[in-house]
């Protein structure tokens, strides 16, 4: 008598959890609801609001990017809609955290259905976006007036193809940077090196760190290495000695990953004769969860010699201006810090016979194609890209846009920014835009950090060739 | 069910289950369908994951990385929770007793402060204190340059846990101890027993019970503890990736949210066993 009503009441207990537990796996199966369809949704709506996200913060992190968004951008922006009749607030969301906590974050929100109705989208994360259904191509988003943006004509071919996939655009960029060797001129002359230096081998750079070697307190080389150091290992470190090793990463040719291959060898013994055998580097800075920020307070201290980094050290970091790089600052940047194109192994020895490499990053501005106002946010975004506001974004600095007609104003008020865009794009190579890319890139990064703790070569690129074929299957991984 | 009638009962108690359900049972059955699929927080398999079966498991069992943090955690918890919270807040709890008042006030707002401050500002008062450069620490032990976390990252956690976790168990021994009637200790003394052996015969049956519960709450917790990730990150070499950081690292940074659910539920049936032979401690003392 007793236990049947409970057994009853179990039993539909049960039920509902089932219930609720089969209707919740319709969800995850479920695809991504491709945006809400109509580009012309809401396309006259009395009020609209949008959000914008980035990476940056009033006075923090990309605090010039913050300050235009904030201050210069949205009362202009929302002063142009009104003059066309059209009500828009836009509402900015400041972040100051790591990039790679960032990009979780989006991610998460993105997946959980959410996230801002515009935000910035790295060329190589499209694919991997794409697949999940958290971006599309803008014309599906807006419409075919995309295509006819005036805008396009600003832009490089290769800028244009990093936020593309398929032929079909993904975001409007927002501009791109390369990766040199920055050395410090002072201590290059006590170390009786040349003002002007450059390396033509990876033999050239560990004779240079030799010589630094001899300058107490200072740490002669940095090449971020390992885990901690997250994107800036592969982008900084692992992904141009691997161009200077004559292979890139992914060959779309052949749809192969590097496997333990001799360039992925080479690079690994390289980052071994530079903290392990040659002690040219702090191996304790790439296990240290802040090691990037203590590499560029240590460059701008005058206390490392050399680091690859791409020109947002010059920008960013160690620039004149207290008000933009903070305790990084550097008054005397340009005289003191020289840089010069990163060699490939041996002249000739780079991709494609190239005597020097590079790394190219950068992105575009996106729309959530679950944005409910995606009329309005192409307004937005091809506002924020009109030379005024790219200007504007700018102030008083220098950073290669994604427009020309910017670009031949601005470059030539920095020769660090012109050597750039002249010497190391046109031999620069982008990161591949294939979803597996990021899973391939940790993997890459735990390998440079075994080989700067000093793990044996052989058995690194075993564990790493092990990994890359669990993650894309043995097709997909060349080996030698 | 005298008085309240078995339909009534049930009415009284179906809130309480249906929350239970709701917030317990139900995600513990999501966590484990999860747990058989591929799914990305990224990539194809965001959109479109697909079933693999047990193949979550098995990686995981094979993983050397799973196995080292297994054994991490283990160590994390013996070391932190078992001995060092236990000990240090019996020890404590003892002798604050006997100390004067405004001692006992002064000490045990300090081991409180420790534990009710917010996570993330004492990781950071931490990281000021174990900085390599200019931590305080290292200017205090004149050794500048040693990198306290990254040269001993489990015994940093351990340490810290046991300072950040120690409050509970002193408060809760406090407590246990006052329920030792004095004249029992007064006649042990009078018989001419030493401290050992007053412990060992007067005090410890009394406060047994409280001591496999606080254990089984302080092992629990630390089991699933994730300051530790503040503090040192895992790393390096996941040196201090315990289970936790490890679920974090492989689901959030590595965005294998399918394995990292497989991970989670091999981390609650790990808590189930840990809280059932406690729980059969208990009972067996109360038996």
């Amino acid at each position: 008598m007793r236990s049947g009503p409970i057994a009853a009441r179990s039993a539909a207990v049960v039920a509902v959890l089932v219930t609720v537990g089969l209707t919740a796996t319709g969800c995850v199966s479920a695809k991504h609801h491709s945006g809400g369809g109509d580009p012309q949704r809401n396309a006259n709506a009395k009020h609209a609001t949008l959000t914008i996200s980035t990476n940056a913060i009033v006075g923090g992190k990309n605090a010039q990017e913050a300050t235009w968004i904030s201050e210069t951008l949205i009362p202009a922006f929302e002063k142009a809609e009104k003059a066309k009749g059209r009500d828009v607030t836009v509402k900015y969301q400041q972040n100051g955290i790591d990039d790679a906590k960032y990009g979780e974050k989006l991610e998460l929100s993105l997946k959980a259905g959410g996230g801002p109705d515009i935000y910035i989208i790295g060329g190589d994360s499209i694919s991997r976006y794409a697949k999940a259904g958290y971006v599309e191509p803008l014309e599906k988003v807006v419409g075919s007036k995309v295509d006819s943006w005036s805008g396009w004509q600003q832009v490089d071919k290769s800028v244009q193809q990093n936020v593309s996939m398929d032929g079909k655009y993904y975001g409007v960029p927002n501009g791109v940077d390369g990766r040199v060797l920055f050395y410090n001129k002072k201590l290059f002359a006590r170390a009786g090196l040349p003002a002007n230096w450059q390396p033509t081998s990876w033999a050239d750079i560990l004779a240079a760190g030799r010589k630094l070697k001899t300058l107490s307190g200072v740490t002669p080389i940095q090449l971020d290495a390992g885990t901690p150091m997250g994107e800036a290992t592969t982008m900084q470190g692992f992904l141009p000695l691997l161009a200077g090793a004559g292979q890139q990463i992914y060959d779309p040719k052949t749809g192969k990953y590097q496997g333990d291959t001799k360039a992925i060898r080479d690079v690994l013994s390289f980052y071994r004769s530079l903290y392990v055998t040659g002690k040219l580097g702090d191996p304790k800075l790439q296990q240290d969860p802040n090691g990037r920020d203590e590499s560029f307070s240590e460059f701008s201290k005058g206390k490392l010699g050399i680091i690859g980094e791409s020109d947002y050290l010059w920008r960013s970091i160690v620039c004149p201006d207290k008000s933009i790089c903070n305790a990084t600052a550097m008054a005397d940047r340009n005289s003191t810090v020289g840089y010069a194109l990163i060699p490939a192994e041996k002249p000739g020895a780079g991709v494609d016979g190239q005597d020097f490499v590079s790394m190219s990053g950068g992105g575009g501005y996106t729309i959530n194609p679950n944005t409910k106002y995606p009329q309005q946010a192409w307004d937005l975004l091809t506002f924020m890209r009109s030379p005024t506001q790219i200007k504007a974004q700018l102030g008083d600095t220098v950073q290669i846009t994604a427009n020309k007609q910017v670009n031949s104003e601005i470059l030539k008020k920095d020769p660090a920014l012109s050597f750039i865009a002249e010497k190391v794009l046109p031999i620069t190579r982008f990161r591949p835009s294939e979803e597996h890319y990021s899973s391939v890139g940790a993997l890459l990064e735990e390998a440079s950090g075994q080989a700067a703790a000093g793990k044996p070569i052989d058995q690194i690129a075993k564990e790493y060739q092990q990994g890359v074929v669990k993650l894309v299957g043995a097709d997909h991984v060349a080996s030698d | 069910m005298a008085g309240l009638g078995t339909g009534r009962a049930v009415l009284f108690v179906v809130p309480a289950l249906a929350l239970i359900a709701a917030f317990l049972v139900f995600p513990a059955l999501w966590t484990l369908y999860l747990g058989v699929l591929k799914y990305d927080l990224a990539g194809s398999n965001a959109a479109a994951p697909q079933f693999v079966g047990l193949g979550n498991y098995t990686d995981a069992l094979t993983d050397p990385r799973f196995a080292n943090s297994v054994l991490l955690t283990l160590a994390f918890v013996g070391l932190s929770a078992v001995l060092g919270q236990n000990g240090l807040g019996f020890l404590l709890a003892a002798t604050l007793r006997r100390a004067v008042g405004w001692v006992r006030m002064l000490v045990n707002g300090l081991v409180l402060l420790s534990w009710i401050l917010p996570g993330t500002v004492v990781v950071f008062l931490w990281q000021a204190l174990l900085d390599r450069n200019g931590g305080t620490l290292n200017a205090l032990l004149d050794t500048p340059g040693a990198a306290w976390t990254l040269d001993h990252p489990l015994a940093t956690i351990v340490v810290f846990n046991i300072w950040r976790g120690t409050a509970f168990s002193m408060l809760l021994y406090s407590a246990a101890l006052d329920a030792v009637p004095t004249s029992h200790l007064e006649t042990a003394r009078l018989y001419g027993s030493g401290p050992l052996r007053t412990f060992r015969d007067v005090v410890l049956p009394r406060i047994r019970g409280h001591i496999l519960t606080n254990t089984l709450l302080i092992t629990l917790w630390t089991f699933n503890d994730f300051t530790p990730y503040m503090l040192t990150g895992g790393g390096p070499e996941h040196r201090s990736e315990t289970l936790p950081v490890y679920v974090y690292r492989m689901s959030i940074e590595g965005g294998q949210l399918g394995f990292g659910s497989a991970i989670s539920l091999i981390m609650l049936v790990i808590n189930l066993v840990i809280a059932l032979f406690y729980l059969r401690l208990l009972r067996r003392r109360g038996g």
